[in-house]
């Protein structure tokens, strides 16, 4: 046990901040017979931050989570809290909160009970602890269901109690195994606002996995996303949305069409007839035959006779209508247009579909990535 | 198995009014037949045995001062067996569950090995590696029966660890500070109760009802004493294994009571002798009342 904790632990919780520590993740590797779930990952989250890691299943990002709980071991890399190696730390001792995917609280003990194992575990004596552990519950809301059973609270109840339980033992650093994963939307959509109040609240340095990218833009100070066992990314949410470092991020976070064009190499590319900026590096590799990724609203749309286009969809977002359209050579694309122009476009009216005058935009390999050849298909 | 499941759907539902009364009290009148039936399988044959050994077998039984001696020693080989194979088992189950789940099918194999295997060769197995301080006491038998419950307690214990997610569990206890004994003791073990006692019933069965090796090995367990009495009167013996039959009935149905209450407070699964009901997964199925 830290003498950290053994400290913190007997001071009051209700809004002074915690010391979160910095976490401090370095060239983390990890392979599973021929398969490299981490290809040397490094990220630094500072304290009180709250970083997710975003991928799809398979990327590598709960074993990195597990590497830093201690649950597994890195082949190379290191992780630092605090300036301290933890690597020789076994997982009770590293004073690590964490709430996990599947239901996780002991069935043989009650709301209350569970919540107080950790205090237990630090030597607390028994009205401190049941003090502590009835403060926690308070702050996630569950007062009334003190003395159940985890039988007897929904999945949602249940998650809350494990996040008082990964709480209560004021952890440096708080680990959330795709805590929400399991539960129904309306409950997620709760639990997520609950998760960041008291995160930010406690001041913990918190690492989020998740595979969700609204559940991971919308919590996170920072957000990373992975692919095949590296970070190909790891910025603000706004920036990642706007100036996505890579085809895969752009393609992996928000709707993103892909448009066939013409790029001459240089600095611009030519798409729907007519030459557009290109963002970010230039791509050296890359002329010829290729595709543009635009956003929704990097389009615009208009009712043109004879135009390049046919609407094939509305759909009605507020002041928004995202307008489908397919374009000539089976692309389709999804365009926004403020509701109030979009009235006129009915499925199947002729619409003329260009870049905005100055919108620069991402060039990536023709065909689509990861093998997909299908053209113009948006994540959402 | 299905007609039971139709009784507890239509038990659950609500009495439905247009039903007619006599249509509604048909399930338990027919669960009344069945249990009379099953009943009268079990119960006329011991009272068939009650009535040819007479009371006066009984006193007589009770009075031979082997009867005393036998009885204690089956009882004490039914602790030693159950308190080693719990000891040994749990901690070795659950550290093949979680770390080594590679091996599971060998331990399954090994497990049976001691129902194919003939007991004469265990019996000559064990006398030829114990140590010689217990050569000639009654605890070898112990050490055999561990041996013999071995199978029966593994796959208890087996099917209660899945019944449960034990991985996640034990991480959840040492990220909150909690060692290998803590968790085992604090997290496993009462999550492992209804399995444990499944195995704790197995054995205390197994022990009290073991015959061949107890008299290869040349001990007056009870089951012996039993067979050693038959050769001298027929009512004594009877009323003997009559007697044998209600201590070991006595003793499960503590067992199972002491253990049953503690698990359905929590409401954890049923004890239930050959299969473990999922807890665990009750929880998930609920609706979300929030």
């Amino acid at each position: 046990m830290t003498t950290n904790t053994a400290a913190s632990a007997t001071t009051g919780l209700d809004g002074t901040t915690s010391d979160g520590a910095p976490v401090s993740i370095q060239g983390l590797s990890r392979s599973f017979g021929a398969v490299r779930a981490l290809d040397s990952l490094s990220l630094d989250i500072a304290p009180g931050e709250l970083v997710a890691l975003l991928g799809p299943s398979g990327c590598g990002k709960t074993t990195a989570l597990r590497i830093v709980a201690g649950f597994e071991t890195a082949d190379s890399g290191t992780v630092t809290v605090d300036g301290k190696d933890v690597a020789a730390i076994p997982a009770a001792r590293r004073d690590m909160g964490m709430v996990f995917q599947s239901y996780s609280l002991f069935p043989n003990m009650t709301a209350l009970e569970n919540v107080g194992f950790g205090l237990r575990m630090r030597k607390l004596n028994t009205a401190a602890r049941v003090k502590k552990a009835a403060e926690l519950l308070d702050m996630v809301g569950l007062s009334p269901q003190a003395r159940q059973y985890p039988h007897q609270l929904s999945g949602g109840q249940q998650q809350r109690v494990a996040l008082a339980r990964a709480l209560a033992i004021e952890p440096r650093v708080l680990l959330l195994d795709e805590p929400l994963s399991a539960l129904d939307a309306k409950v997620r959509l709760q639990l997520r606002e609950q998760i960041r109040t008291l995160q930010q609240r406690t001041g913990t340095t918190t690492l989020f996995v998740t595979h969700d990218q609204e559940e991971a833009l919308s919590m996170a100070d920072r957000v990373g996303v992975m692919r095949e066992g590296r970070l190909e990314q790891v910025a603000v949410p706004s920036e990642l949305y706007s100036r996505p470092a890579s085809v895969f991020v752009a393609e992996f976070v928000g709707t993103m069409n892909r448009i066939p064009a013409d790029y001459d190499g240089l600095d611009e590319v030519t798409v729907l007839g007519s030459a557009v900026p290109v963002a970010g590096d230039r791509p050296t590799d890359l002329t010829g035959a290729v595709d543009v990724l635009v956003r929704p609203e990097g389009l615009r749309v208009e009712a043109v006779p004879g135009g390049n286009g046919i609407v094939t969809g509305l759909t009605f977002l507020g002041s928004l209508t995202r307008v489908t359209v397919l374009l000539s050579g089976d692309v389709q694309v999804k365009v926004d247009k403020p509701s109030t122009a979009a009235a006129s476009l009915v499925p199947g009216t002729s619409v003329q579909v260009r870049v905005a005058a100055g919108e620069p935009v991402l060039v990536a390999a023709a065909g689509g990535s990861g093998g997909s050849s299908a053209r113009g298909v948006t994540s959402s | 198995m299905a007609a039971v499941v139709t009784a507890v759907e239509a038990a659950e539902q609500a009495p439905v009014p247009e039903r007619p009364a006599a249509a509604r009290r048909s399930f338990p009148v027919w669960r009344w037949v069945i249990l009379l039936i099953a009943a009268a399988y079990f119960l006329i044959p011991l009272y068939a045995a009650l009535r040819f050994a007479g009371f006066r077998a009984f006193t007589q039984v009770t009075s031979y001062p082997s009867f005393g001696s036998a009885l204690l020693l089956s009882l004490r080989l039914a602790l030693i067996a159950t308190v080693l194979t719990l000891v040994l088992m749990v901690p070795t189950t659950v550290y093949v569950y979680l770390r080594l789940p590679s091996i599971r099918r060998i331990m399954e194999a090994i497990t049976i090995l001691p129902i194919v295997i003939p007991p004469i060769v265990l019996v000559i197995g064990v006398l030829k590696l114990a140590p010689g301080f217990l050569l000639a006491t009654p605890n070898l038998l112990g050490l055999v029966y561990v041996v013999l419950a071995m199978p029966f307690a593994y796959r208890s214990l087996d099917a209660g660890l899945r019944s449960f997610d034990v991985r996640t569990l034990v991480e959840a206890s040492n990220s909150l500070g909690a060692g290998w004994p803590t968790t085992l003791w604090r997290v496993v073990i009462p999550n492992l109760r209804t399995a444990m006692l499944s195995a704790t019933v197995l054995t205390v069965a197994l022990v009290l009802g073991e015959y061949t090796v107890a008299s290869l090995d040349n001990f007056q367990t009870f089951p012996v004493w039993i067979v050693n009495f038959e050769q001298n009167s027929g009512p004594v013996s009877v009323a003997a294994s009559l007697l044998a039959l209600f201590v070991t009935w006595l003793l499960l149905m503590l067992i199972v009571t002491i253990g049953g209450r503690s698990a359905r407070k929590r409401g954890g699964a049923e004890v239930a002798l050959f299969s473990v009901s999922t807890a665990a997964n009750v929880s998930a199925t609920k609706g979300e009342p929030e």
